[in-house]
C-alpha cells in the first residue's frame, strides 16, 4: 500500500498498525511529538518504542458540540496502553454512556480518513472494544 | 507588622455580564477606578501596574488602560496567563511591592467573551491543494480535534472529572449535576452574576448536552467583566487612616505553578498536581491548614472540574471528594462553603477578570460586606484559579486585625 499515508507520524502502518512514542532513553519518559528535549530530566537522546495496541479506557467525554466541520456525537478518550497514556477516540460502538464504560478493554484500529488529489489514501486511528 | 506583610488595600469588580456598551478598555477603567477609590489612594500612589487580557494579548491593554485612567510613566506589566491571568497579574503585582521596589501596585483584569461560544478546538483544514502533507509537531496531515480525541475545553474537563471517577470510583452524570445546582442555587444571592437562576436537577441533566457529562448549565458562562485591586505592603498600610487598615485584607499566601512533568500531562492536561503543589505551599506560606478555611473560590470552569479540586486544595481526604460533595460541606451553609458567588458556572468567566473576581469576593465575606449572601464571621478565604496549558494561581486572605 505504497499510497497510503498515517493521520499523524506516530501512527505506524503495516501489517499490524502500531503507535510508535519517543522514549528518553535516560529516564524513560515517552513522547508522541517531536521533542527538542525531555520534559521531565531535560536529556535529549530519544528512541522509537512501539506502543501496546491494547489498553483501558481510563477517561472519556462524548462530545455533543464540537467547532464546525467536526462530526458529532464522538467519543474521546485516555487510554492506558501497558501505562502510557494515549489519547483517541473511542470507535465501532454506539457513542452513549451505556455502551461506553470507564475501565472497559479496548484495542487500537485504523480507518480511512479520505483520499487526496495524488491518490494517497490517509490513516487514521482510533480504539474500538476489545 | 513585618515589612513583607502584603495587603490588599482596596478590590473591585464590574457587574459580570453581557456589556454590548462597553470595550475592554471600559470595563477595564470602571473597575480599576473602582478599586483605587475602595483602597482611598490615586493612580499618583501606584507604582506599577499589571494588566491582564487573554484574547487581546499583544495590543498592549495596560497603556490603552492608563489613557483612561492616568498616565503616570510607571512601568506596566501585560499579562496573559490563560484562565490564570488575574491571578498572575495580581501576583506581578504582589511581587513587585515585596521587592521593595514600589509602595503600591494595581492589578486588572478585564476580558469580553459575551457571546465567544466553545473555545478551544477546531483547527485549520490545509487549503493550498488537497495534498496530504505531515504538519507540526504530530506530523499531522488532517487536523486531529475530534479525529484524535478533542480540544473542546468543556471534553477536555469531563476527561478530568472521569480520570476521576476512574481512579477513586463514584462519579457519575448526576453527582456532577449535583455539584451544578448547588453552585447555581448560590448564584441567586449574588447580583455581581452574570446568572442569578436556580435550576433544578432535572432542568440540569436534560438541558443541552455540551460534553457528557457537562451539560450547558455545567460549563462556565462566557461572559464581559473586569477587576482591579491595589495591593500595599505593611510598612505603608501603618501609614494609612485606620478605617483603611481596618478593611484591609491581608494576603497570607499568594502562589503561582505550573505543571511539572507527570506522565500523561501532554495527553491529558494535568490539572491536579500543580493545583495540589501550589496548594501546599500556599497553606504552609499562609501557615493554616484547610480546615482552617472558612469559604473557598474554585475554578469550577466546569462541574466536572470543582469536583477533583475538592481533593487538590485538600478540603478532603485524598479520593474521597464524592463523599465530602455527598455530605453537603461545600453548600453555603456547609462546613465549607465552596462557590458562594455563584462559581465561573453562574457568576460567569471573563477569563482575566476571573483571578481577581474571586479574590474579590473572598475579600467581601472577610470585610463582612457580602449582605445576602454573607458567610458569617468569615476570617480566613482561599481563591484558587486554573489556566490550561498550565498555571495555577491559589492565594489565601484574611481579616484584618488591625
Amino acid at each position: 500500500m505504497a499510497n497510503q499515508i498515517p493521520h499523524v507520524d506516530y501512527l505506524e502502518l503495516g501489517d499490524k498498525p502500531h503507535l510508535v512514542a519517543n522514549e528518553c532513553t535516560s529516564c524513560g519518559a515517552r513522547f508522541f511529538d517531536r521533542r527538542n528535549a525531555c520534559a521531565k530530566c531535560f536529556k535529549n537522546d530519544f528512541k522509537k518504542v512501539a506502543i501496546s495496541t491494547d489498553g483501558i479506557l481510563k477517561s472519556f467525554t462524548i462530545v455533543a458540540f464540537a467547532a464546525p466541520g467536526v462530526p458529532v456525537p464522538f467519543v474521546a478518550g485516555i487510554i492506558d496502553c501497558g501505562g502510557t497514556s494515549v489519547r483517541g477516540n473511542v470507535i465501532n460502538t454506539e457513542p452513549t454512556p451505556e455502551k461506553v464504560t470507564l475501565g472497559m478493554k479496548v484495542r487500537l484500529t485504523t480507518f480511512s480518513l479520505g483520499t487526496d488529489d495524488e491518490g494517497t489514501e490517509a490513516i487514521g486511528f482510533g480504539f474500538e472494544p476489545a | 507588622m513585618a515589612s513583607d506583610d502584603i495587603w490588599i488595600l482596596g478590590i473591585a469588580m464590574t457587574k459580570f455580564g453581557k456589556h454590548s456598551d462597553k470595550d475592554i478598555v471600559d470595563l477595564g477603567s470602571e473597575a480599576a477606578i473602582a478599586a483605587l477609590a475602595d483602597a482611598g489612594v490615586t493612580m499618583a500612589d501606584i507604582g506599577i501596574l499589571a494588566a491582564g487580557n487573554l484574547m487581546g494579548a499583544g495590543a498592549g491593554f495596560g497603556q490603552q488602560l492608563q489613557k483612561q485612567i492616568g498616565q503616570t510613566g510607571i512601568p506596566v506589566y501585560n499579562v496573559a496567563n490563560a484562565c490564570a491571568t488575574g491571578a498572575t497579574a495580581l501576583r506581578t503585582a504582589i511581587m513587585a511591592v515585596k521587592s521593595g521596589e514600589v509602595r503600591m501596585g494595581l492589578a486588572v483584569g478585564a476580558e469580553k467573551l459575551a457571546g465567544a461560544g466553545l473555545l478551544g478546538g477546531g483547527g485549520v483544514s490545509k487549503k493550498d491543494g488537497n495534498k496530504f502533507e505531515p504538519r507540526g509537531r504530530y506530523g499531522s496531515v488532517l487536523p486531529t480535534d475530534g479525529r484524535i480525541g478533542t480540544d473542546t475545553m468543556p471534553g477536555t474537563f469531563a476527561q478530568v472529572g472521569m480520570e476521576y471517577g476512574h481512579k477513586y470510583g463514584g462519579v457519575s452524570f448526576e453527582l456532577f449535576a449535583k455539584i451544578s445546582e448547588k453552585n447555581h442555587a448560590h448564584s441567586v444571592l449574588n447580583p455581581m452574576a452574570a446568572y442569578q437562576k436556580r435550576f433544578t436537577l432535572d432542568e440540569i441533566m436534560n438541558d443541552m448536552m455540551i460534553a457528557y457529562p457537562n451539560t450547558r448549565p455545567m460549563c462556565s458562562a462566557n461572559c464581559d467583566g473586569a477587576a482591579a485591586a491595589v495591593v500595599t505592603s505593611g510598612e505603608v498600610l501603618r501609614t494609612l487612616s485606620k478605617e483603611q487598615q481596618r478593611r484591609a485584607i491581608k494576603v497570607s499566601a499568594s502562589v503561582l505553578t505550573t505543571d511539572p512533568y507527570e506522565e500523561a500531562c501532554q495527553i491529558l492536561p494535568d490539572v491536579n498536581t500543580l493545583t495540589r503543589n501550589a496548594a501546599k505551599i500556599a497553606y504552609e506560606q499562609a501557615g493554616v491548614s484547610p480546615s482552617d478555611l472558612d469559604l473557598v473560590e474554585l475554578h469550577d470552569c466546569f462541574a466536572t472540574a470543582e469536583l477533583v479540586h475538592y481533593d487538590n486544595l485538600m478540603l478532603c481526604p485524598e479520593g474521597g471528594a464524592v463523599d465530602f460533595f455527598m455530605s453537603g460541606a461545600t453548600w453555603r451553609d456547609g462546613s465549607m462553603p465552596v462557590n458562594v458567588s455563584g462559581g465561573l458556572e453562574s457568576k460567569g468567566h471573563p477569563i482575566a477578570a476571573t483571578g481577581i473576581a474571586n479574590i474579590w469576593e473572598v475579600c467581601h465575606h472577610l470585610r463582612n460586606e457580602a449582605g445576602d449572601r454573607q458567610i458569617k464571621d468569615a476570617k480566613v478565604g482561599l481563591a484558587h484559579v486554573i489556566g490550561l496549558g498550565s498555571a495555577c494561581g491559589i492565594h489565601i486572605l484574611e481579616r484584618s486585625g488591625l
